[in-house]
């Protein structure tokens, strides 16, 4: 047996030279032990040198390719790498493509092992976390902790100069440590965890952001796992959220989807009496819950006109009909005026509840909010959907949110035809209890426009009767 | 520390994280701060929802106008709101690289005022990063569509990738859920992005000194399963936008459910498999030579991929006469088809073949499990008998279900 060592684990220049001079003297693999750190792996061993030469040392020949990886797999922290690269270097003096059969069991191996290693340095340059401190002199200096599974660290050591060349950084490792000062690399003794400062300010804004850009709706811990094993957790300081955040996650789910409108897992109501149904019992949204009755749409079933307001009134929640106050009055009389039928029209709300703030003796109404309109056009979808209207009127921004899914700036839109996908035609104007809020001057202004919206509506639908088609 | 908890919150749907596909960069002259690799970029962390962490994700405010129903920061969500100077969030940027926490900036916003202004301040976070700060990381902007096209160029100049979000695959799906958006305003400006990019490239080599543009290129992201669109759609306008803007990747993000939803939304998630086989249905046309068409074709009637099994399985169950592939002597083209054979098995088969004569157990070695591949290929000492003219193939071939739990 020969002895062939290397001083230390990561020396790649010490493995080739000896490995050169043993294939030179036409060692073979058998009979050499490998070691690294100054120990020797078999005590009867001889050391080297290797015995004479013969006369005509043998020419060594090494690929590119296997300089590349003998020059990663050396790193590993596996022992028998070293007997490992020796063999393979030493069957491709005979075989000189050998590294191409990646099917070749040793070839396998130290590609494998290559591969670990580099995975292990991408692992490092990802994972080391440094903390700021000012040293001696002021002066503010950043320094990791970190434990990898080979013995990258001198590889490494490149990357931290390239992107932090400006900075003074230290990273302390159980087998070395590397201070970088602007501008020499240094080596210096084993460090330990202790030695690297235990906190660091921004570490909890860091820790912040990690919960924060989890989305508990995308629950993958295996691919977590994968690409951050546990062995890395202990020194990453975001690491030590994870489990309160899965545990968390199942829960945060299920209750945003219990906030937000189950109603979606069923199927869209059958009929008009389903929705009536339906909406006396929806308790989706907080005016659903406010106590009040809900006010089912009224008209044909197959009106070609659909109207559409923001929401039942004071009035219309006691009578349970939608536009019986002074706001349905207005809307009547200027219905009438130019020329179109109530009766005929099927009439309806955005939302189907009353909202409202007690005023002692009086219910004032409030406007509903977009959310609570967006929770309620599942109800208005299934009325459109069964009535199947030509044309809609929708009264203020409320009704037209409701059916164009955005809130619409009245002044600019009111007056004409917003063409739909289906070819529903939306018709927009003011809501009549607009009107009755305004007195003087603006009162006939807008009294002027709304008949004009609805001379525009009636042309729309084309003087033709607006009843049943 | 509480904007930052919304404002990361905020930007978690986009699904872009990647740092990597630019030039190389480094500090070493000691005045700027950061480098960049060619190639890989680097995920500094995993969250429990399997994404890597790269880059610092934050929105620039979630303040909105616009109302796009799938989105959290709509204008009539009831989300709570916050916004950053363009300085603090060059302070944050730069004081989570130094501790090597991320590989740079990925900035968004929320739509304040005009989206020309919105334009201008992320412009102004990257141009005080790379001006003041010689910060020579990755960052990613977000450019918004609706903004002066002059503003978008700007972007580019200082960014490593800029992107624009498609949102949905359909246009009638934009419609409905983004009112204020328009996928011919979306379309031209990534037109604009991609001239502007070629150009600069054009430039570069034929000018050392030629301003570099947006050397990552653009990307953009659609939203699965807010619409109704199957697939097959899918597919056919990702391959669209890859041939018209010459686009580096098409993100999928599988739509979740958002607090504070919008009504108009479906409330049950698609599964994030369906989100996963589009990613392999992406890497099927990107690196095997998939034709749109032909992934198109691996979906079932209504233009839906297999949940159960992935797509390259999916096709080759479909086109069982392409099959059984021999190891020895099969092109590449043809290698690549074959369902559970990954590019690299496939480069280190054709290697060793020139070596020896492949056997079962040498493609072993090579893959995760010869049990999948066995009935689609010929070796020394295999072939397949009949295998692959059996009905039951895909049960045979298709993971077990899990049982369910009992006591869950």
């Amino acid at each position: 047996m020969i002895a062939a060592d290397l001083a230390e684990p990561d020396d790649f220049e010490a493995w080739r030279t000896q490995a050169r001079q043993l294939i030179a003297s036409g060692t073979p693999p058998e009979t050499v032990a490998w070691s690294d750190g100054g120990g020797t792996a078999d005590l009867f061993a001889l050391p080297a040198p290797p015995p004479a030469a013969p006369a005509t040392p043998r020419e060594v020949r090494a690929s590119r390719a296997f300089m590349d990886l003998a020059q990663s797999a050396v790193l590993h922290s596996a022992p028998e790498r070293l007997d490992l690269l020796y063999r393979v270097l030493w069957r491709m003096q005979d075989r000189p493509r050998l590294l191409d059969d990646a099917a070749d069991p040793d070839v396998g191996a130290l590609r494998r092992m290559a591969m670990q290693v580099r995975r292990d340095i991408h692992k490092m340059h990802a994972f080391v976390r440094f903390r700021s401190v000012a040293d001696e002199d002021g002066v503010e200096c950043y320094v990791a902790w970190f434990e990898p599974d080979h013995h990258i660290e001198r590889a490494t050591a490149d990357f931290f100069v390239n992107r932090f060349a400006s900075q003074r950084w230290s990273i302390l490792t159980p087998r070395l440590s590397l201070h970088w000062d602007g501008m020499v690399l240094l080596e210096g003794p084993p460090g330990s965890r202790e030695d690297a400062p235990g906190e660091d300010a921004v570490e909890e804004l860091w820790v912040g952001y990690y919960r924060s850009i989890f989305n508990p709706a995308r629950l993958k811990v295996g691919m977590m796992v994968k690409e951050m094993p546990r062995r890395y957790w202990k020194n990453l300081p975001e690491a030590r959220e994870i489990a309160d955040l899965i545990a968390g996650a199942h829960k945060r789910e299920a209750a945003m989807i219990a906030t937000g409108a189950s109603l979606f897992e069923d199927a869209a109501p059958a009929s008009l009496e389903a929705i009536a149904e339906g909406i006396a019992q929806c308790r989706r949204c907080a005016i659903g819950c406010n106590g009040t009755r809900a006010v089912m749409g009224e008209g044909a079933g197959n009106a070609r006109l659909m109207i559409v307001g923001e929401q039942p009134g004071d009035n219309e929640e006691l009578e349970n009909r939608p536009f019986v106050g002074p706001a349905g009055q207005l809307l009547d009389r200027a219905l009438g005026e130019a020329g179109i039928d109530r009766s005929a029209a099927y009439v309806t709300n955005a939302v189907k509840h009353f909202k409202f703030a007690p005023r002692g003796k009086i219910r004032l109404h409030q406007n509903p909010t977009a959310g609570e309109i967006d929770i309620c056009r599942w109800w208005l979808d299934g009325e459109r959907a069964l009535v199947k209207p030509k044309v809609i009127l929708a009264l203020g921004a409320s009704a037209a949110r409701g059916l164009i899914g955005r809130t619409p700036s009245i002044g600019r839109e009111r007056g004409q035809a917003l063409v739909q996908g289906d070819g529903t035609v939306i018709w927009l104007t003011a809501h009549p209890s607009y009107l009755l809020r305004l007195d003087g001057e603006a009162r006939e202004r807008e009294h002027a426009r709304f008949a004009q919206d609805l001379a525009g509506l009636a042309r729309v639908l084309g003087g033709a009767p607006t009843g049943s088609t | 520390m509480e904007r930052l908890a919304i404002l990361a919150d905020a930007a978690k749907y986009d699904a872009s994280c990647a740092s990597s596909g630019t030039t190389k960069r480094d500090s070493r002259d000691g005045k700027g701060l950061g480098s960049t690799t060619e190639g890989m970029g680097i995920c500094h962390a995993y969250a429990p929802d399997g994404r890597c962490i790269s880059l610092l994700k934050l929105l620039l405010t979630n303040h909105c106008v616009f109302d796009c129903h799938y989105c959290i920061n709509r204008k009539s969500s009831n989300v709570r709101r916050a916004r950053f100077t363009p300085q603090e969030v060059v302070d944050l940027t730069l004081s989570f690289y130094r501790r090597n926490y991320i590989e740079g900036l990925f900035l968004s916003s929320g739509i304040i005022k005009s989206s020309s202004h919105t334009m201008e301040q992320l412009i102004e976070v990257a141009r005080i990063l790379r001006e003041e700060h010689d910060f020579r990381g990755y960052i990613h902007l977000k450019t918004i569509p609706e903004a002066d096209p002059e503003l978008v160029v700007q972007a580019g100049l200082w960014a490593d990738r800029v992107s624009i979000n498609v949102e949905l695959p359909t246009d009638a799906g934009l419609a409905r859920l983004a009112p204020d958006k328009s996928s011919t305003t979306i379309e031209g400006a990534m037109a604009n992005l991609s001239t502007a990019i070629d150009e600069a490239r054009d430039s570069q080599k034929r000018f050392t000194k030629a301003p570099r543009f947006a050397p990552a290129g653009q990307s953009t992201q659609m939203i699965v399963g807010a619409d109704g669109a199957s697939d097959a759609q899918i597919v056919g306008k990702a391959s669209t936008l890859y041939d018209r803007f010459a686009l580096r990747r098409v993100y999928y993000s599988a739509f979740s459910p958002i607090p504070e939803a919008s009504a108009v939304l479906p409330l049950k998630r698609p599964p994030l498999m369906r989100e996963h086989r589009l990613y392999q249905s992406d890497w099927l046309m990107r690196f095997y030579g998939f034709a749109p068409q032909e992934v198109q074709a691996a979906a079932d009637a209504d233009g839906m991929l297999p949940l159960d099994i992935d797509p390259k399985l999916a096709w080759a169950l479909k086109f069982r006469e392409s099959f059984p592939v021999d190891i020895n002597r099969a092109p590449r083209e043809a290698l690549l088809r074959v369902p559970g054979l990954g590019t690299k098995a496939i480069d280190a088969l054709l290697a060793a073949r020139r070596h020896r004569t492949i056997r079962l157990e040498d493609v072993a070695r090579l893959t995760v499990s010869v049990k999948k591949l066995r009935p689609f290929i010929v070796t020394a000492d295999w072939r397949p008998t009949l295998l692959t003219d059996r009905a039951d193939l895909r049960a045979q071939l298709a993971p077990k279900a899990e049982q369910m739990e009992l006591f869950g």
